[in-house]
């Protein structure tokens, strides 16, 4: 068989000879079934329409329920109505016209001029939006025909589908008598092309039925049949289409009629869209609103954004994950009841099939679950039935065996925000329920263990199991498009542990060192009494050479290099950390230098081995020497709270001297400020400058071996201003980058604590207090206000951020970087960029943004001379 | 200067382009005829104008455009 590609889709209108054209059955009657249960013949479950009872045969293909697609009938309706998706273009087109010749209301080389226009844009692919617009517009201004010269009076259009000229309310029968004038001619200038869609189609003469497998009835429990909202509707229709044309054949006052029209079109409006403004929503007895047409295409849940962007997929799972640093980064662990349930596809060959029949004779984890004949049979594999089955088994069958270690899976959390938010791991079982997964891989993820879920996916096809093993692998991910640098690294204690154990020089001895080198692969250390943890580091590292200075630096005047006196200064010599200390700098997700240089140098798996050495090292170290933060690790020797006392009250002193030269009026404006800001701003420096210094004395106190100051200066978890916050001062409180000076207004002040017009530092929220010893009430009560901001500024950031995410994805998901470098749009060929990102260079692959890291490239060459 | 250079292609630059490109021309980013630089340049609908840019990455970047 040829096989059929649809080259193009184009959207027009259905005529009413188009609709009884696809009609199978005139719909004649609003009853269903009779009372045996069978459908009635011309009514809205006839067997002309499709089946979907199994046992009976559609009566115009022949085909059973779920062979026959179904096939659309129609109903005449007795009177026009307007269709409601179209009643804004009715009401231009009216405005646009001649109520008497029918004529466009623009002269014929004006007409003719917005044509050319059209088509110009049209050939170009450019969009002609506001061409039409521009029609509509001048149109419906014009007071006189050009033509005829009948004077025009405005068509108002009352939502949703009633249109009134003057006083005088038109039928939709006048609506389309007026529309059937408009020539061929005219139309192009409103954007409508006369060969596709003529204008009086907009009201409907003819409706079409769709078939019953569009609306199908489910039976209840209760034996009752339950029909879909879609049949609800149609039967309305039906009902007062059939009362309006016996009414009008009795010869019924013309009051009647108007209003069983008027009905009518509100079937029908309601049938087409149920939430249009300006009519109430028809609905079911039990008072739920109808689902219709429009209901079922539009929002979230609606057939595009709901099922065919996105749907709900089979082989997949999902539950709370958890930490396990014994897993390697392109593990996962699946809880057995999962793998249980996932199956992976044995497409059964000569060569595999004695493999897939002992997964059909298992009777435990690893075994078969389904087995797929051929022909698409799908049979339950259970203890009764396995012998038989694996008997039979025969090439071409396809056994579904569980999900076992090794397999591929691709693991996602939402928001899937980058690329990186899936990717493929290799499976272990587990006992208990939750996902394992190491804490590495925790940065691309955005996860923590606070609860968060994810899903998994097993692939099916051999296929997609080699492209998420070659494309998706962890290890393919650890350096970031985003930066160019590695996002998978160290976190938290990995950081801490390995500062423990490479800070100074430290003295393991060989029983120590064995035990920290117990889980890795290294088979031999050289024989020592003693090793620094310097030592113990480099034996993880590969053959690389480094210099950079770490994230404890201090940033001296002069940095000494080697000599640093804070061991602040890294010196990797052929894989043997020689000088400084690790941290976060060097083994951090988004920063780890060390993870770039061994990715870049010996490629992907040897970056991933370092990583889950050095995760397992780090947090051995870290078990062995214990690491603990405990609310007396802010407490400060009381001369030093003295300190900071004096320093707050010098600052306070400071900030009232301030406010009193601004009375006298002797305060002096800073450039381009008031002199109001110029305080305002001096304040602020003062408190600020305050608070830095309380942190200060509170972190000389505090000591270098104070956790928390570790896990600070390292780079694994918190910063110096939350220490100084705790142990020192919280200090000034901000809404919208201001003291916080609103409260009662007509006295000026925050609160009714204070003085009228107080500027004082604690009249305007500043909170001298520290976390630790706790807020008085009214520092309390600023603090709060500050807190508050942030809170609702990340609300409205995370909602405006994901619509915008949204349609980037929407804009961009058609551009492709062509191999010619080019970037184009998929379905039209349209140039974008001529060189992908000016430059050509892929992120993932530059070095931090820039296409080559020169001082890499001649280190490593003056290196090699070197030696 | 504050805009980047603009110049016309001659037929032959301009069917050269296309076919190195493979494309026909209504798949190329356009240019209105209206914009200054391009009545500037005395470009007419149709031809198709070479843009060399400074680019912070790329040192000179080049880009066309059809003026429509
Ligand atoms: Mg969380
Ligand atoms: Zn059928
Ligand atoms: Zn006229
Ligand atoms: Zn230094």
């Amino acid at each position: 068989m040829v096989p059929k590609r649809i080259s193009a889709i184009k959207f027009e209108v259905l005529s009413p000879q188009e609709i009884r054209r696809m009609s199978v059955v005139k719909i004649i009657t609003p009853e269903t079934y009779d009372d045996d249960g069978f459908p009635i013949d011309g009514g809205l479950m006839d067997t002309r329409l499709g089946v979907i009872d199994p046992g009976l045969r559609c009566k115009t293909c022949g085909g059973k329920a779920g062979e026959c697609p179904g096939h659309f009938g129609h109903v005449e309706l007795a009177a026009p109505v307007i269709h409601v998706g179209y009643a804004k273009m009715i009401a231009r087109l009216l405005n646009g016209t001649c109520s008497e010749c029918g004529r466009i209301l623009l002269k014929d080389e004006r007409k003719d001029k917005f044509i050319a226009e059209i088509e110009r844009r049209r050939e170009l692919n450019q969009s002609y939006e506001d061409v039409v617009k521009e029609v509509f517009r001048l149109t419906k201004a014009a007071k006189k025909c050009p033509h005829c010269g009948a004077e025009q009076v405005e068509v108002k259009f009352d939502k949703p589908t009633f249109f009134y000229l003057g006083e005088h309310r038109l039928t939709p029968k006048d609506v389309r008598e007026w529309l059937e004038k408009i020539p061929d001619d005219d139309l192009p200038a409103f954007g409508i092309n006369p060969k596709a869609t003529r204008p009086e189609w907009f009201v409907l003469t003819v409706l079409p039925v769709p078939p019953v497998t569009v609306r199908p009835s489910i039976i209840l429990e209760t034996g009752q049949r339950s029909e879909d909202d879609l049949t609800h509707k149609l039967v309305d229709i039906i009902r007062i289409n059939q009362r309006f044309m016996e009414n009008k054949e009795a010869g019924a006052p013309q009051q009647i009629l108007e209003d069983l029209w008027e009905l009518l079109q509100y079937h029908v409006t309601t049938y087409i869209d149920n939430e249009v403004s300006g009519i109430p929503p028809a609905r079911h007895r039990s008072g739920r609103p109808l689902k219709t047409l429009a209901q079922r295409l539009k929002g979230k849940e609606g057939r595009f954004r709901g099922s065919l962007s996105g749907k709900r997929v089979n082989f997949s799972a999902r539950t709370v994950i958890s930490p396990d640093p014994c897993l390697s980064i392109n593990e996962v662990g699946v809880p057995m009841e999962i793998a249980q349930e996932l199956t992976v596809p044995i497409y059964v060959t000569p060569q595999n099939i004695e493999i897939a029949r002992e997964f059909v004779l298992r009777s435990e984890h690893p075994k078969a679950n389904y087995i797929v004949r051929p022909d698409g049979r799908r049979i339950r594999v259970i203890e009764s039935n396995k012998e038989e089955l694996a008997e039979k088994l025969e090439p071409g069958w396809i056994v579904e065996r569980q999900l076992m270690d090794e397999d591929i899976v691709l693991f996602n959390r939402q928001p899937s925000l980058h690329r990186m938010s899936i990717m493929a791991h290799y499976v272990r079982v587990l006992p208990y329920k939750t996902f394992r997964l190491n804490p590495a891989v925790c940065p691309p993820y955005n996860a923590d263990f606070d609860g968060d879920e994810m899903n998994l996916h097993v692939p099916q096809s051999l296929e997609a199991q080699a492209e998420a093993k070659i494309l998706m692998a962890v290890q393919e991910h650890i350096l970031s498009p985003r930066f160019g640098g590695p996002i998978i690294g160290g976190i938290h204690d990995h950081i801490s542990g390995l500062y423990l154990l490479t800070r100074g020089e430290k003295k393991f001895t060989r029983e120590e060192a064995m035990e920290l080198l117990r889980s890795l692969d290294i088979s031999e250390i050289p024989v020592k009494d003693e090793y620094t943890g310097k030592e113990i580091f480099s034996f993880i590292l590969p053959d690389i050479t480094l210099e950079f200075k770490a994230e404890i630096c201090q940033g001296c005047e002069e940095c000494k290099g080697a000599e640093c006196e804070y061991d602040a200064y890294v010196i990797i010599e052929n894989g043997k950390l020689l000088k400084g200390t690790i941290d976060e700098k060097a083994v951090g997700a988004f920063k780890g230098i060390i993870i770039d240089e061994i990715a870049r140098k010996y490629g992907k798996e040897r970056a991933k081995k370092f990583i889950d050495d050095m995760t397992q090292l780090a947090i051995r170290i870290i078990s062995k020497l214990g690491f603990t933060v405990g609310i007396d690790d802010e407490d400060i020797p009381p001369e030093a709270a003295e300190q900071i006392e004096e320093v707050l009250k010098e600052a306070e002193n400071e900030v009232n001297r301030l406010i009193e030269a601004y009375r006298r009026g002797d305060l002096e404006p800073m450039p381009g400020r008031s002199i109001e800001e110029t305080l305002e701003m001096r304040i602020m420096q003062v408190l600020g400058r305050a608070r830095d210094r309380a942190g200060k004395i509170a972190q000389r106190h505090l000591g270098m071996e104070n956790a928390a100051v570790i896990m600070a200066v390292s780079g694994a978890r918190g910063s110096m201003l939350n220490l100084t916050q705790m142990a020192a001062c919280i200090g000034q409180q901000s809404v919208r980058g201001e003291r916080i000076s609103r409260g009662y207004t007509y006295t000026n002040r925050t609160l009714s604590h204070f003085k009228p017009g107080d500027l004082g530092a604690e009249a305007r929220g500043f909170v001298r207090s520290s976390y630790k010893k706790g807020l008085s009430p009214v520092e309390f009560f600023f603090h709060a206000a500050g807190g508050r901001e942030g809170l609702v500024d990340t609300a409205v950031r995370t909602s405006q951020s994901g619509y915008l995410q949204r349609r980037m994805i929407n804009a961009l998901q058609d551009l492709k970087v062509e191999y010619d470098g080019t970037v184009r749009e998929q379905t039209s060929g349209a140039l974008v960029q001529f060189r992908y990102g000016e430059d050509g260079v892929d992120p993932m692959r530059s070095f931090r943004g820039k296409p080559v890291d020169v001082k890499r490239i001649i280190r490593e060459i003056v290196g090699e001379v070197k030696k | 200067m504050l805009v980047p250079k603009h110049e016309v292609l001659s037929k032959e630059e301009a069917e050269e382009l296309l076919k190195i490109l493979g494309i026909g021309k209504e798949q190329l980013p356009k240019i209105k005829a209206d914009d200054p630089i391009v009545k500037e340049i005395g470009a007419k609908p149709g031809d198709i104008v070479k843009i060399t840019r400074k680019s912070l990455t790329a040192g000179d970047s080049v880009f066309y455009r059809l003026v429509v």
